[in-house]
């Protein structure tokens, strides 16, 4: 497995090429080379899978982990050190999977999406700097390299949302994605140290007895660590930065913020699974209701949205915390009694990340389309975009969970953890499986159906009513409409995968069997969805819709406006941060603290000016200073001798 | 001949040479040979260094050596360094070289702005290589002086009132400093300067320690920009010329971090391990409150000053923890700081040359406009932030792991304060980012500027490479620095 060195080095030397000497070649060099190291990365990666896998059980019937690299790159003392090392598991592999896939795809897509655009160069470079970062994350032999990595993935995101640094919306959503996820990456390590100092280790395996000895302080660790992982991957109340983050160039919202880097959050809690379900249980539920919450408030919000990107973004939060909560609601470690849960979540990620991915990538086209977010732009594409209309509507079914597609495999998976965890937890997560039908349907309607918005501004200027000659809806190029396709392939089939065999929380084969109960409920659930949303939305907006609107009235208006966290974190950081606490305390430093200082300063001189008319120059007044002084002298002989 | 004695013979050879020189072009021509070998002749140091350690040369101190110089008090010209100045005098002659080509077009005065210059950088030197205390206050004192000419005349803006007021703080740091320093002389017995021979008899009495720990530690303190006494920071480095702001954050703010290890903690051990608590929370509310008064500053050099006040509190902060790693991470955070202010000061000095303002208001999107230099302060800020790659994330790292050594309620709760700073730098970063890159350009003026010229360009590249070099393959330096700690420690801690 020595070659899975290769996975990591060749995305950071096309970064290295891209940055410094990008901006000298060519746009199709830099496209070339990227898409290039990213095909070889594929390549390799689906290799390791085949090695990896191939290779079989070990005597305990488990996927052995295999550590090709682990090398000492920061000493710090004692038994602690930072290494940077490889390390190769059955989710790493899948993490490897997953990204590598989707990166070539949003790479070879860009090709087209990004043609021409300024600074096209940098973007592939970012791009690739990214896609180092995250498999760098996902093959982390310890806490403080998953950190690093972290780290490096959070500031590449931070780039690419910034992509078009002229537009102020990106600059203030860059700005935000960073600074948000930053804090919430403030406990991450708060709990990496409480961690390193018990264990004495950063690694994922720290000896038994330490753990023992670390007693309480474990779960307190391990629930910071959580709270990192929650800012990553956009839980109530961190996930303010996504959909504003939706400002980024439409490839990397599909790379970054729906199939990879969210999913750090996730992959963190899966990979502290061992430790989290034998020390810290009540910590895991904790998880499970934070998810739970989560999904069902981004579920609704993702109802009222117009701009379809932010409909994806809060579908993309609400799926994770599907995820999240299929961790959570795991009690014990054995998949067949309490522990599907991990499986489940680990099949969710896989599955999710293809088919957000490819919706992503569809709205992508679709925005090149129509050259607009807004969904009031759109409508009736079906008939203009054939290729983007089928693979879109795949994604959808597969995200409602519908079969035979991915999504129904693993969200099944996911409901029947919840049902057992608690017939509560089970329902409510059903409902929001319901949700979800109806969102992304009422979604795809506004989009491909109703009235078509290029034909009605076409009327209207046939008609002489408006001088601006519309654009016609045209669909994308090859380059686009084949990345499209192979995801929408692999949606369909993915669900076929036995991933149980591969992944499950105790390492052991697990053969998924569908709970036929809990599917018909889902399908049935996910068919009423999707019935209302076609009834709501398939011609524009029915009567139905607007008497819904208007009996909701403020509750879809608080909805829309996402309940109005966006106005809470404006205030904490404008009103709080900077008026209340930065503003006073520079007044302060320049109005008390150097102000004392400057106040010694005019005492010394005003002293200096009392005593300065002495040395006057004046003979007159030096001898009458000479003679008192002689006098007083002479006074004080007498009296005190 | 004793390697170390060059260090401050090769200035003094340059102060000759550039009395003499007659034109621009000399003067360039002996800043740049004598720079040039300071940084090779820092480089073969540092490398001999380790070389001789991974021999198994055990000594704490090497390349020792010492001459008498005032028999009466004891004074001696001892010098000899370990791991921790050699990593402070590597940092000093990257500094000392790309700041050469910072001020390449100082006007007017060009020669004696490089006499001032050159006398600045003999002052650190000496007192890097120096072991015996009373030289390394003369040597301090020889760097502080040229700072107040340095700015008085080629600085900018309030220039007299901001000299005179770093001039004086500093001054007033260095009196409680001597009597500091005669405290130890004569609690030691009086029989020695030396500072590793007083460490050695350690008879100071207790009483007196109390009374000349805080006198000592707030003398350097005051040059380490420590809580209350750093407003002659922010003054003095937004009227510097730009290779002076680079020099004073990048290293002769690190002799106050240096002389409170060296000489305030190790001499005064007992005391150290008492007052500590007091020093403790004076730099930590350092670091939270230069962050946090960074935010809402609208001048670039404000800012940085700010920011350095932050990270400076952090490196006494991480002494006073008393751990073998934080000290490690204390004393690289001296060097990261060191270059990655340098490296900001550099840039601001060269955006200030172009659009004559700092006032982040008044700037609008320079990445259209200069982009080089623009990217480069973008790589400083990522830096500064503590990105993994770069220095800072080494740094502040093994400082936070130190510090989290110690575990009571009272020195976790610190460490958890201090490692607040990590979120508040990325607010007051990005926030300038978005300010003056990012955006289109709002002053028509502006967009006939250009990029940076080659010296520029020199400067810029020189200074990231070692930020990310040592962001990157940190464990040589972390190892040489290690080794220089250990024996500060097993004092403070037996």
């Amino acid at each position: 497995m020595d070659f899975t060195i290769l996975i990591l080095a060749l995305p950071l030397l096309s970064f290295l090429i891209l940055g410094l000497a990008g901006m000298k070649m060519p746009h199709k060099w830099a496209g070339a080379i990227g898409t290039l190291s990213l095909t070889l990365v594929t390549i390799l990666s689906y290799c390791a899978a085949a090695l990896y896998f191939g290779a079989g059980r070990n005597a305990e019937g488990i996927f052995a982990p295999i550590t090709p690299y682990n090398h000492t790159w920061l000493p710090l003392g004692g038994t602690l050190s930072i290494d940077m090392g490889i390390l190769i598991d059955p989710i790493s592999v899948m993490m490897l999977i997953v990204i590598s896939t989707v990166s070539l795809m949003v790479h070879i897509y860009s090709l087209g999406y990004m043609k021409g655009e300024r600074g096209f160069q940098r973007y592939y470079a970012f791009l690739s700097l990214f896609t180092f970062s995250m498999l760098g994350l996902v093959v982390a032999t310890n806490i403080f390299q998953m950190y690093v990595f972290w780290e490096l993935v959070g500031v590449s995101s931070y780039l690419l949302i910034g992509f078009y640094y002229t537009k102020p919306a990106a600059i203030a959503a860059s700005k935000k994605a960073f600074i948000v996820t930053r804090f919430a990456d403030l406990f991450f390590l708060i709990g990496i140290l409480l961690y390193g100092y018990y264990t004495e280790t950063f690694s994922f395996t720290p000896g038994e007895t330490l753990l023992m000895s670390a007693g309480a302080v474990l779960p307190i660790a391990l629930a910071l660590m959580f709270v990192g992982g929650a800012g990553k991957s956009a839980m109530f109340p961190l996930h303010i930065w996504l959909p504003d983050a939706m400002e980024g160039p439409t490839p990397v919202s599909a790379l970054i913020h729906a199939a990879t880097m969210v999913v750090a959050g996730v992959y963190l809690v899966a990979r502290m699974f061992p430790l989290f379900i034998d020390y810290a249980p009540e910590v895991l539920h904790i998880v499970a209701y934070v998810g739970a919450f989560t999904s069902l408030y981004a579920a609704i919000v993702a109802c009222v949205q117009t701009d379809i990107k932010r409909v994806l973004a809060f579908s993309t939060i609400s799926q994770i915390a599907f995820m999240m909560v299929a961790l959570g609601v795991c009690t014990s470690s054995n998949p067949h009694y309490g522990g599907l849960g991990y499986m489940a979540s680990m099949f969710h990620l896989f599955t999710h990340a293809m088919f957000k991915g490819l919706l992503f990538l569809g709205a992508g086209a679709i925005i090149h389309a129509v050259h607009s977010n807004e969904k009031s732009q759109m409508g009736g594409l079906r008939k203009y975009m054939p290729v983007t209309h089928l693979t879109f509507l795949v994604a959808c079914l597969a995200i409602a969970g519908i079969p035979p597609f991915s999504g129904f495999f693993s969200k099944d998976e996911i409901l029947a953890a919840c049902y057992d965890y608690s017939p509560m937890m089970g329902v409510f997560m059903s409902i929001v499986a319901a949700m979800t039908a109806f969102y992304m349907f009422r979604l795809y309607y506004l989009i491909f159906w109703g009235k078509s918005h290029y034909e009605e501004q076409l009327s209207l200027y046939s008609a002489g009513k408006s001088t601006h000659k519309p654009h016609k809806p045209h669909e994308a190029p090859l380059c686009m409409t084949a990345p499209l396709v192979i995801l929408a392939t692999i949606t369909t089939v993915a669900g076929f995968i036995p991933f149980g065999n591969f992944i499950s929380s105790n390492g052991e084969a697990y053969h998924i069997h569908i709970n036929p109960a809990v599917a018909t409920v889902s399908i049935l659930l996910a068919l009423a969805g999707i019935a209302l949303a076609t009834v709501m939305y398939i011609r524009g907006n029915s009567k139905l819709t607007t008497a819904i609107n208007k009996a909701l009235g403020i509750f879809i208006e608080a909805a829309y406006n996402r309940f109005y966290m966006d106005e809470l974190w404006l205030f904490v950081t404008k009103k709080i941060i900077f008026n209340c606490i930065s503003r006073p305390i520079a007044w302060f430093d320049r109005h008390v603290i150097d102000a004392t200082m400057d106040m010694m300063a005019t005492i010394t001189q005003k002293c200096g000016n009392i005593v300065r008319p002495m040395q006057s120059g004046n003979v007159q007044s030096y001898s009458v200073w000479f003679l008192s002084g002689a006098l007083l002298l002479a006074l004080m002989l007498i009296f005190f001798t | 001949m004793n390697i170390l004695n060059l260090f401050v013979a090769i200035p003094l050879a340059m102060l000759f040479a550039l009395w003499i020189s007659r034109n621009t072009k000399q003067i360039r021509t002996v800043m740049v040979t004598g720079s040039t070998l300071l940084l090779s002749l820092s480089v073969y140091l540092t490398i001999d260094f380790i070389a001789q350690r991974n021999a198994g040369v055990t000594a704490a101190q090497l390349y020792t050596d010492s001459w008498s110089w005032y028999p009466a008090l004891n004074i001696c010209y001892s010098i000899g360094v370990d791991g921790i100045s050699v990593a402070m005098i590597l940092l000093s002659s990257i500094i000392v070289f790309t700041g050469t080509f910072a001020s390449w077009n100082i006007k007017p005065h060009t020669k004696d702005f490089f006499l001032w210059y050159v006398l600045l950088s003999l002052g650190v030197y000496g007192f890097f290589i120096t072991t015996d205390m009373f030289a390394m206050f003369m040597f301090y004192e020889t760097a502080l002086i040229p700072m107040y000419l340095l700015i008085g005349v080629w600085g900018s803006g309030k220039k007299e009132y901001s000299a005179m007021k770093l001039t004086l703080m500093l001054m007033g740091g260095s009196a409680f400093l001597l009597m500091g320093i005669l405290g130890i002389y004569y609690g030691s017995g009086a029989t020695t300067m030396n500072i590793h021979e007083i460490a050695a008899l350690s008879n100071i009495p207790t009483e007196m320690q109390y009374i000349f720990f805080p006198l000592t530690f707030i003398g350097f303190g005051v040059l380490g920009a420590l809580f209350p006494f750093h407003t002659w920071s922010p003054d003095g480095h937004a009227s510097a010329p730009t290779s002076v702001s680079m020099l004073h954050a990048g290293v002769l703010m690190k002799l106050g971090g240096y002389g409170c290890f060296r000489i305030a903690m190790y001499l005064l051990p007992q005391a150290a391990n008492d007052l500590a608590w007091i020093f403790i929370i004076l730099t930590t509310i350092s670091v939270v409150y230069g962050a946090l008064s960074a935010i809402s500053q609208t001048d670039l050099k404000y800012i940085n000053a700010y920011s350095s006040v932050s990270h400076c509190g952090l490196v006494l902060f991480a002494l006073l923890m008393m751990t073998r790693t934080s000290c490690t991470g204390a004393i690289l955070q001296m060097l990261s700081h060191g270059l990655m202010t340098a490296l900001f000061f550099a840039l601001i000095g060269m955006i200030y040359g172009r659009t004559h303002t700092r006032d982040i208001r008044q700037m609008q999107g320079l990445m259209k406009i200069m982009p080089f230099l623009s990217v480069g302060y973008v790589i400083a800020g990522l830096a500064n932030l503590g990105l993994p790659g770069f220095s800072g994330f080494i740094a502040e790292m093994t400082i936070f792991v130190g510090s989290f050594m110690v575990d009571d309620t009272f020195h976790r709760t610190v460490t958890i304060i201090a490692c607040t700073s990590i979120v508040i730098t990325a607010v007051y970063i990005l926030r300038v980012v978005g300010k003056i890159l990012y955006g289109e350009p709002c002053n028509e003026e502006h967009k006939r500027l250009t990029d940076a010229t080659w010296d520029e360009r020199f400067t810029v590249i020189c200074l990231i490479i070692c930020v990310a070099g040592l962001g990157i393959a940190p464990m040589w330096v972390s190892d040489l620095i290690n080794n220089g700690v250990g024996d500060i420690i097993t004092i403070l801690r037996p």
